[in-house]
Order: C-alpha cells, then structure tokens, then sequence
C-alpha cells in the first residue's frame, strides 16, 4: 500500500513538472517575495539596531527561510478538498481502496517537495546573493529545521483538511477557505515574527496551532531559540500534529454519514 | 453465490430549503430549513453471479444513489445490503478491491497526466502484481484499441477515447462486479457499440457480472438479461426485457398507403366487428392499429381485396415507447 502513496507524491510531482511556465515564475516570484520584505523592513528599521528583539541580519534571515520553510508546507488542500466535495468527484475517490485523507496529504507532500527542490533552492542561492542572509554553520540546527519544518507541513496540512471537510456541511466554504489562508500567514509568523506582536496578542496567538506552523521552525533556525527551548518547540508541533487529528477523524466519520453526493 | 443481495435498502437526504426573497435570505442566515427527501424507498432484489443487470428509470429516480450504496459510497439510512459478501460501507477499502466502477460523467483518471501514468497508478493502488498488470494491461488495450492514447494526457482525448480507458481503468484489477453508471452518455453510435461488444465478451469470458444504469434502452436490449425499472424510488419491474415487452406492447400500427382516395369511413365499414381504430392521414394514407389478441392478416384480408393498395408499412411498438408509457403512467400494470 505504501507503494501506491509513494507514487501519488511522485504523479504529483510530475503534474507540477507538466507546467513549465508557472515552474520559472515561481522562482522569480519566491526571489521578490524575499526581496519586498527585506526592503520593507530595513525601512521600518531605520537607525534602529534591534526591533522586537530581531536584528537586521537576524529578520533578513528570518524571512528568507520563513520563505523557504513556506514553499515546502503551503499547499491547497483545503481548496481541492472543497472543489471535490462541491463537483461530486470525491464519489471517485470513495470507490478506490486508500483513505481519501491520506492521499490528499501524499499529495500535498508531492507538491511541497516540489516546491522545496525546484522553487525554493534555486530561489535561496539567489537570495543569499542579492540580500545579506546568514545561514547558521551547525549542522545540527540545519537537521531540527527539516524535522521541524516536516511538522510544520504536518500541521498546516491537518488545519486544510479541516477546513476543506467544512465543505459537507456547508455548501460553499470558500470564505473561510480565504480567512484560513490570512489567519496562517499572518498568526503563523511569515508577514511579521510573533514577537512584534503586542504581548497580549503575541500571548493569545501562542494558544492557536499557527505559529507552529512557520515562527517556532524559523526561530530555531535563526537562532532564538536555543538549546533545551528548541526540543520545546519541538514538543509543541509534536503535541498540535497529535490533537489536530481528533476534529479530523470526527469530521471525516460523521461526513460519511451525511455524504451528499452532488449531481445526482 | 449472489453477486449482489439488496433488501429493504433506503436512502434518505436532508435538503437544505432556500427561502424567496431577501428576507428569506436574511433567516436563512440564521435558522435554515431542511427537508427530508427519501431517494431510495425500502427497495429489494438480488443479482446472481454472471448476470448483466439493467437499471433503469427516470431521471431522479433514485438509480445513482443506489448504485453509490452499492459501491460503498454512501451509508444507506436503514436496509440490508451485501455485494461480494461484504456490507460496502463497513469494509470499504476491502470490499473496493473486487469492483469496478465507471461514472459516465466523472473522470477518474488523473487529468493532466499520460493515461499509461494514471493505469500504472493504480496498478499499485489495487496491489496489483507486475506479471498480471502486464497481460490484463496488454487484453484491454488490444480490445479496446487504447494503443495509440497510452501516452496522452487524459485532458486531450476525445469523450469516445476518454472512456474506453475508463472502462480500462475500472478493470484492471480483475473486479468480480463491474458497476456502470451510465457509461454510454454522449458517445457516438460506433463507440456505443464498441462498448457493449466489450461488455458483452468480459461478460462472456470472465463471468464479470455488471450492472448499468442508462437511459439509452438499446443499451439493454444489446446487453441485458434482466432490468429492473426504478421509479420515485421503488422498484417497479423486475425481469426481463421481452416480457416487459409482451406485457407493454399491446398491439402493432399498420400504415397504408392507397392508389386512390379512400375515406377513413369506407375503411371502418370493411373492418366492421374487428377490434381495430383507424385514422387517416390525408386522403391517400391512413393507419389502423391492431391489438395483440388479432392477426394482421384478419385486417389485411379484408382491405387487400377491396381497395388498391401502393405500399404497407407494420411497426411494431418499440421499446422506447413502452418505457416512456411507463414512466408516464407510474405504473408496470397495464
């Protein structure tokens, strides 16, 4: 069985491939993403040495592999889920012998493979070049950054599951489909580091699955966290990975049951 | 052994009631309203192992919702129902590995990749040995022609291609039970019979038994041994199509076409004491209609004699009418 989930990520792979323009736009878009932020925030800073407890060097960094750590988790789950649901073709699904929630996740995994190899790399050395990013030298840190960015995919994939299922009970959920995506990017750390949150924010967001999601990964990658406080981090993902799978399995039971299968 | 066992098998939905207008709208918003609708009413049958099995009805009848049951799909809300010795909906990732499954109107090819991609896909979502996949691969696209389509991205295949790879897909892991959920819809004539020869000799040669739903009826009279007619969600016929025929087709429509004008009522005079109705179409034709229980020859002997006659036509009535009388009366009692 584990055969045919290793082949949806690599079909996935290949239907990414089979678009080649949206491959090369892709890169340039990831390098001027980079590049918007950098500049943004060098503004903001100013004369500044330190906002928020980041350096200029250190949110330099941090946005360049909050990018990266992006490419490889962001995925349209939820969207594709929904659209299943809405056209009737999750019918299809339901007559093959595999859990429709697993392939889905094979599937987004496909795609941020993808994404990391053939987007963000090439994406990264020309970032590295044209902005001053400091990539750490301890091989350790880099390792904890790939477990923790697994978790993060992980996570996000979970919260897209969630939401594209709401497409049983409600007949169009592209609403909270678009909320969902500015809640992630923005709660998640990508826009702006958690900690520049005022504290109460920055406390009531430190209760939702977001910022492990992007700000936990990235700050041990940059170096903020440290030591015992990175197998913390590390401990969070692990325990949103274990409680978002209840609301998933619940949601997945009782929309078998009330499976509508649209279009006759 | 039965194929498939059916009783008492019902399906309810919940529809969602859209109020008029913009205050509906607005409580809408807060309090929806919903109404039951039962698709499927308390239906039973069984299908032996082997048989080609039509299903057929009305649009909206319930035909889709069964076959969804069937294949796992949906939960019914009460009944019982075993396909292949399983109950579909418990054991469904078991249970899917013996069927097959075609929807006329979905893909379930992966669109923007080669077709050979999407079978070698599922050659190993089905477990399916390389030795096998490769002579069950090699029977399908030798008998439905799919040689020239393996490497083509399913989103440039014609409808005609589209499917014959379709029905490929469904098969190559050798189902016991095909189910076919109208897989003629919007082919042409020459494909439509390239299909049901190839249904008619998987039938044949691996004893596959299938079950269709369609609206086009010469896909049951090319394929059929037995229909079952569902209408508003009960079924009203269970049996074979010749004596659907016998039972509906009460009589034959005999057209005349005369030398001379001859007036209906000069007609009616000669076949006088015979069961029969004539009408005339203009003053040279005219038709009669003959019930089952009287020969054609009784009619023709009288009007053959007295009257020049260019040229006769007899219709018997065909399928189609009889299943469009059907549905319109409700009803299988003649």
């Amino acid at each position: 069985m584990s055969a045919a989930y290793l082949e949806l990520i690599r079909i996935r792979f290949l239907m990414m491939l089979a678009y080649r323009v949206n491959y090369y736009s892709g890169i340039i878009i990831y390098v001027i993403n980079i590049g918007a932020y950098y500049f943004t925030w060098k503004a903001i800073y100013g004369d500044a040495e330190t906002l928020g407890g980041f350096s200029v060097a250190q949110i330099t960094t941090y946005i360049a592999i909050s990018w990266m750590a992006r490419a490889f988790y962001f995925n349209n789950l939820d969207r594709e889920i929904a659209t299943e649901i809405r056209d009737g073709s999750v019918a299809v699904q339901m007559t093959r012998p595999y859990n429709y929630l697993l392939v889905k996740m094979m599937q987004g995994l496909g795609e941020g493979l993808f994404r990391l190899f053939l987007f963000m790399t090439p994406g990264m050395v020309v970032a590295v070049l044209l902005f001053p990013v400091q990539l750490p030298v301890d091989p350790m840190r880099w390792l904890v950054f790939f477990v923790m960015i697994w978790f993060s995919f992980l996570i996000n994939s979970q919260v897209n599951l969630l939401i594209g299922l709401f497409a049983f009970f409600v007949e169009n959920n592209e609403g909270l489909i678009r909320m969902k995506r500015v809640a992630v990017d923005l709660f998640s750390g990508v826009l702006i580091p958690i900690s520049f949150f005022p504290p109460w924010a920055e406390k009531l967001i430190g209760w939702t699955p977001f910022p492990a999601i992007s700000y936990l990964p990235s700050s041990v990658f940059t170096g903020r966290i440290a030591g015992a406080e990175t197998w913390e981090a590390l401990l969070v993902q692990l325990v949103w990975c274990g409680l978002l799978v209840v609301p998933i399995v619940c949601m997945w039971r009782i929309a078998r049951r009330r499976l509508f299968v649209q279009g006759g | 052994m039965l194929a498939i066992d059916v009783a008492d098998l019902r399906k309810q939905f919940k529809v969602q009631q859209n109020r008029e207008g913009l205050k509906g709208a607005l409580k809408d918003l807060f309090k929806r309203q919903h109404i039951e609708v039962t698709a499927v009413k308390d239906i039973t049958f069984q299908i032996p192992q082997g048989e080609i099995c039509g299903y057929i009805g009305e649009n909206g009848a319930g035909k889709s919702t069964t076959i969804k049951m069937l294949t796992g799909i949906l939960v019914p809300t009460s009944g019982k129902i075993r396909v292949n010795g399983y109950v579909p909906y418990k054991d469904r990732e078991t249970f899917v590995r013996g069927i097959g499954v075609v929807f006329g109107q979905r893909s379930q090819l992966w669109w923007d990749i080669g077709v050979i991609e999407s079978f070698r896909l599922l050659r190993k979502v089905y477990r399916v040995g390389e030795a096998d996949f490769r002579r069950r691969l090699d029977e399908l696209v030798e008998t439905l022609g799919l040689e020239p389509l393996l490497h083509r991205p399913v989103r440039k295949l014609s409808l005609g291609q589209r499917m014959r790879c379709e029905l490929a897909a469904a098969l190559l892991h050798q189902p016991s039970i095909l189910f076919l959920d109208e897989p003629t819809i919007g082919l042409d004539i020459v494909v439509k019979t390239e299909i049901r020869e190839f249904l008619k000799r998987l039938n044949r040669e691996h004893g596959t038994t299938i079950l269709l739903t369609t609206h086009d009826l010469q896909d049951i009279e090319a394929l059929c041994s037995r229909v079952i007619m569902l209408d508003d969600g009960r079924i009203i016929y269970d049996g074979s199509l010749d004596e659907l025929k016998d039972r509906w087709g009460k009589g034959r429509e005999v057209q005349f076409q005369f030398a001379e004008p001859v007036p209906v009522s000069e007609l009616m005079a000669l076949t006088g004491g015979l069961d029969v109705r004539w009408s005339g179409e203009n003053e040279f034709a005219a038709k009669v209609w003959i019930p089952k229980t009287l020969n054609v020859s009784d009619v023709m002997s009288r009007i053959v004699g007295a009257k020049p006659i260019r040229d006769i036509k007899i219709q018997e009535t065909n399928t189609d009418e009889i299943v469009r009388e059907i549905y319109q009366s409700g009803s299988v009692k003649p």
